[in-house]
């Protein structure tokens, strides 16, 4: 089959930089769908994006889309044909419904009846063709999240679309968007370059190069890295990369150059995150250090545009920056000449969430909340001052004027200005630590000071929004309660914390919501929501851990208050799943759960026994018991696992030798009982019926 | 080039590009998107092409003259095209050439930037655009207007002339910008913006302009049961200024910000719509003459 190269290229306004990737990533997804979809065959896929213009050039497109055969079974030969051997009625209407000739019927026997079927074949259209027709479709199955209208047209797209070019080889294909109708001619640089006519698909690349547009998005960021490479070398400087930054200044410019200026040596006494953060944000600069990051007064910029004028170009710059450095100064010289008595009054004034009241009440809140847990963990009294004073101002900084400037700044801010103020140092970390985790690869709270204060802060806002119907659905997670109960599991996976169950962290957060009477819902509604959220969480990280997701289930049908406990226990299981012995272990167990289901509630009485292997299973129980709870004392899930797998050999041998479901009725019963006693001990660890064997 | 230059090049430029210049709104706003020439023109389906100075009032920026960037009251160079030209973008980097201002010489980039303003239900999408790293222009595509999405899209370009002009004129200070001249900023606005800054933050009688407000709201409210577009909306600029001075004076705690801030909105609303059907009881005037050959 003939083929030939297929370019679109959608030619915009700027772009949002942080939309390119999902807008080209979109593109090539839909052009591969809608190819597949019309039969049309292609080899490859190539994209390229800027600022200005998403584009795919698909290599060896078929010409023409694939012919399409089917076979389609009509009515039986009997009601197909007359006697004499013509097409009846019912034949001709079958071939008119199925859009072929009579000649194009035939009979064959399907399942010992002969039917007519008709040979369906439609030629393939030109592949130009079925484009031009379907283009909208490709087109309109990109979304954004922020998309827009303008001029007087319905369309909504990311910015408004001003060109179209589209070649099948050397022909221009007619495809239209938004009132613009596709041609051969693409726009060059905005300032450097010049309109461009193409003459074919395949020079697209080379010849947007000639208009200053490096249209390659992995070429143009390796530019941008290697002149900032050239920089670093000549100056003997570090030019440490934000990948973030990096991906938007690539996308933020089509012909990159990158070019230094300084600021004046004064500003180096600001922190060093307030230097970099006011770069970064405002002015999408890199920041520049020595060989040990020491800050040094000067930042690199990546210009959209060559050499010309560049001196301008430094100038302008660093006068921005200079005012930029001002303003950042000026606002942490401010701040350090307010106490943090008068921010914690500004935190009256600053509405949380409507429902739950000021960020006073909600510090207020943390406050009791971390010093339960600090009494909990038998805290001295020394360390429950500081954890009070910590808790008490873990969230001043929000009223300062930097962090209303840089909402990332805050709690960085928080313990820079604390141990400014005069803060006990240790108090001063705890209000940057109790951010953390701040996401999934993100490090726990360092300090046990802020770890209490993170496990206070991070539940009060889940208990407080599941509180007021507020919870996560689908991809709506707007206060990023999974992110923070994600935290809460990471930080309670670590061995010191296992002094705080979940269940009691839980309980006091929502008795603190009732006694403010901020519980919309009823209490156990919420406490039963924010169980099945939390489980999902520790689910979560236990399938990212590699735990089969049968293990997961089994482990979380047991007792979850102790999350570290879980995903040990859990990973007992999976050591345990190698061993050949475990599978009887687990049918073992099964065999008694399923017998306990139907037992009654009366006691199990000991002396009633009657067969040796029924004592022997109770004796074996008793040991287990002991076994188990001292193991589960010393939080140990190998010893607590090896305790309860002692009993399986009685609990075979039980089965081997006893009749549990007799007649008399108090035996039966009694021996129910037993087995009942024994799957609740059981069922502390696992659920072991859960797990599924691959059957043989 | 002074001040005063570069509002005649503007103006003179735009006004080649077929805007009609029309005068600063004698009522306080906080931005020149909310002089009416603006917020009501670009309601509807009737063109317009405007262009304006607007003085802006932001009585929380107020520095009492002493910071050299922050302003009580600074100007706007404000064009509105409605419908949105094609070439646009070219239109517009036509009027930095007239400013002296060579895109060639210069970096000048369009990054992201969406615009809202919730109290006037209004919002659109576009960038902020920059030169050399120096916001100097807002430029957006309006989407909705007093809670009505936008019939044809209008383009607003927003120049902020002082920022403009330490940027053409390399000062540090607004103060120092010459208007013309010998003529500085500080010569014409520094005493104004001290004595505003004093008396938005020291010394406005609170107790006054809640009343004020509520008087405001209320004629504004008696004027749109009359169906009087135009005077119900320069009560509802009232309204605003007078919340903007009551929240510059710290007097509007938090719980209550988000009610007055409503009762401005639903005002802002309830003019929008009574706005379009004023006009399409007139048989939108500004369409027909269009479409009878005017242009």
């Amino acid at each position: 089959m003939k083929h030939q190269d297929l370019l679109i290229e959608i030619g915009c306004e700027e772009i949002p930089a942080r939309f390119v990737n999902l807008g080209i990533e979109q593109f090539k997804k839909k052009i591969a769908e809608w190819l597949t979809s019309r039969r049309i065959s292609f080899a490859s896929i190539d994209t390229y994006a800027t600022s200005r213009r998403l584009t795919v050039l698909v290599r060896e497109v078929a010409e023409r889309q694939a012919d399409f055969y089917e076979e389609v079974r009509g009515p039986a030969k009997r009601i197909a044909q007359t006697e004499d051997g013509e097409w009846s009625k019912a034949a001709v209407g079958f071939a008119r419904k199925q859009g072929v000739d009579l000649d194009q019927l035939d009979l064959r026997e399907f399942k010992g009846e002969v039917y007519v079927f008709a040979q369906k074949h439609l030629p393939g259209n030109r592949t130009v063709d079925e484009l031009t027709q379907g283009f909208s479709e490709i087109i309109c199955g990109i979304h954004f999240p922020k998309m827009m209208r303008w001029g007087q047209d319905k369309t909504r797209f990311i910015r408004p679309v001003r060109w179209i070019v589209c070649l099948f080889g050397t022909e221009v294909v007619p495809i239209q968007f938004a009132g613009v109708s596709a041609s051969r001619v693409s726009e060059g640089h905005r300032f450097l370059g010049e309109r461009v006519s193409l003459t074919k698909a395949d020079e697209y690349v080379e010849a947007l190069r000639k208009q200053y547009v490096i249209v390659d998005i992995e070429e143009r960021q390796q530019q941008i890295i290697n002149q900032l490479h050239t920089i670093e070398e000549k100056h003997h400087w570090v030019i440490p990369i934000d990948p973030a930054l990096l991906e938007e200044v690539t996308f933020l410019v089509e012909y990159p150059t990158a070019l230094y200026g300084s600021f004046q040596e004064e500003y180096l006494s600001l922190p060093k995150e307030v230097l970099i953060t006011t770069m970064r944000e405002h002015q999408r600069y890199f920041p520049v250090t020595t060989k040990d990051g020491q800050m040094l007064p000067f930042f690199v910029t990546v210009r959209n545009g060559d050499e010309h004028g560049i001196e301008w170009v430094r100038k302008g710059n660093e006068k921005v920056l200079r005012a930029r450095l001002q303003d950042a100064r000026f606002f942490f010289e401010e701040d350090l000449k307010t106490p943090i008595a008068t921010s914690l009054e500004k935190l009256e004034r600053i509405v949380f969430q409507e429902e739950l009241g000021t960020m006073s009440e909600r510090v207020r809140r943390i406050e009791s909340l971390a010093l339960q847990l600090g009494k909990r963990l038998n805290w001295d009294e020394t360390q429950l001052i500081q954890l009070k004073r910590a808790a008490e101002i873990c969230k001043f900084d929000l009223a300062t004027q930097m962090v209303g400037e840089f909402s990332e700044l805050e709690g960085y801010m928080g313990q820079v200005y604390a141990e400014h103020l005069g803060e006990d140092p240790l108090v001063a970390q705890a209000v940057f630590d109790h951010h953390l985790p701040r996401h999934a690869t993100d490090k726990v709270p360092q300090s046990s000071l802020g770890t209490v204060i993170a496990l206070a802060d991070k539940m009060d806002t889940i208990v407080g929004s599941f509180g007021v119907g507020i919870q996560p659905t689908g991809s709506q997670d707007p206060y990023g309660l999974r992110r923070r109960a994600a935290g809460i599991v990471q930080i309670l996976l670590q061995e010191k914390w296992v002094g705080i169950p979940l269940d009691a962290l839980i309980q006091c957060a929502l008795d603190r919501l009732e006694d403010d009477g901020l519980l919309q819902l009823p209490r156990m509604d919420v406490e039963a929501n924010i169980w099945e959220f939390f489980t999902l969480r520790l689910k979560a990280y236990m399938q990212e851990h590699g735990i089969r997701y049968d293990v997961i289930d089994a482990v979380l049908a047991s007792d979850i208050a102790e999350p570290r406990l879980v995903v040990r226990k859990a990973q007992v299981l999976m050591e345990q799943i190698e061993r050949e012995t475990f599978k009887l272990e687990v049918e073992g167990f099964t065999r008694t759960a399923n017998l306990a289901a139907k037992a009654g509630d009366n006691p199990f009485d000991r002396s009633s026994l009657q067969e040796p292997a029924e004592h022997n299973l109770m004796q074996a129980f008793d040991e287990a018991q002991v076994r188990f709870k001292q193991a589960s004392t010393q939080r140990d899930p190998f010893a607590m696992y090896q305790s309860i797998a002692q009993i399986v050999p009685q609990i075979h041998s039980f089965f081997d030798h006893v009749m549990v479901m007799v007649d008399d009725e108090k035996v039966r019963l009694n021996r129910l009982a037993l087995l009942r006693d024994i799957t609740k001990l059981v069922k502390q660890f696992a659920a072991f019926e859960l797990i599924v064997f691959a059957s043989i | 080039m002074d001040l005063q230059r570069m509002i005649l090049e503007l103006q003179k430029y735009w006004s080649k590009q077929g805007c009609t210049l029309v005068q600063p709104y004698d009522v306080e706003k906080g931005a020149g998107t909310l002089n009416p020439m603006t917020f009501l023109r670009s309601l509807g389906p009737e063109p317009w092409k405007v262009a304006y100075v607007e003085p802006s009032r932001r009585p929380a920026d107020g520095r009492y003259g002493e910071n050299p960037n922050r302003l009580y009251q600074h100007h706007q160079f404000q064009v509105v095209l409605k419908p949105a030209p094609a070439n646009i973008q070219e239109v517009y980097l036509g009027s930095l050439r007239a400013l002296g201002i060579d895109p060639r010489e210069h970096d000048i980039r369009f990054v992201e930037d969406n615009w809202e303003n919730p109290t006037f239900g209004a919002a659109g999408l576009g960038w902020e655009v920059w030169v050399d790293g120096m916001e100097i222009t807002q430029f957006t595509y309006f989407q909705q207007v007093g809670g009505i999405e936008t019939h044809v899209v209008s383009v607003e370009l927003t120049y902020g002339l002082e920022r403009l002009a330490l940027y053409i004129q390399d000062k540090e200070s607004v103060y120092d910008l010459t208007w013309i001249d010998d003529v500085t900023v500080g010569d014409i606005f520094l005493q104004q913006e001290y004595e505003h800054s004093k008396y938005s933050f020291e010394v406005s009688d609170v107790s006054l302009l809640f009343q004020l407000f509520e008087a405001y709201e209320k004629e504004a409210e008696r004027a749109l049961d009359e169906q009087l577009v135009f005077p119900a909306y320069d009560y509802i600029l009232k309204c605003s200024h007078t919340f903007n001075l009551l929240d510059a004076r710290g007097a509007i705690s938090v719980t209550e910000r988000t009610g007055y801030i409503g009762r401005v909105r639903h005002l802002a609303r309830r003019c929008a719509k009574v706005y379009i059907e004023q006009r399409e009881k007139l048989g939108f005037p500004l369409l027909k003459q269009k479409e009878g050959g005017k242009q």
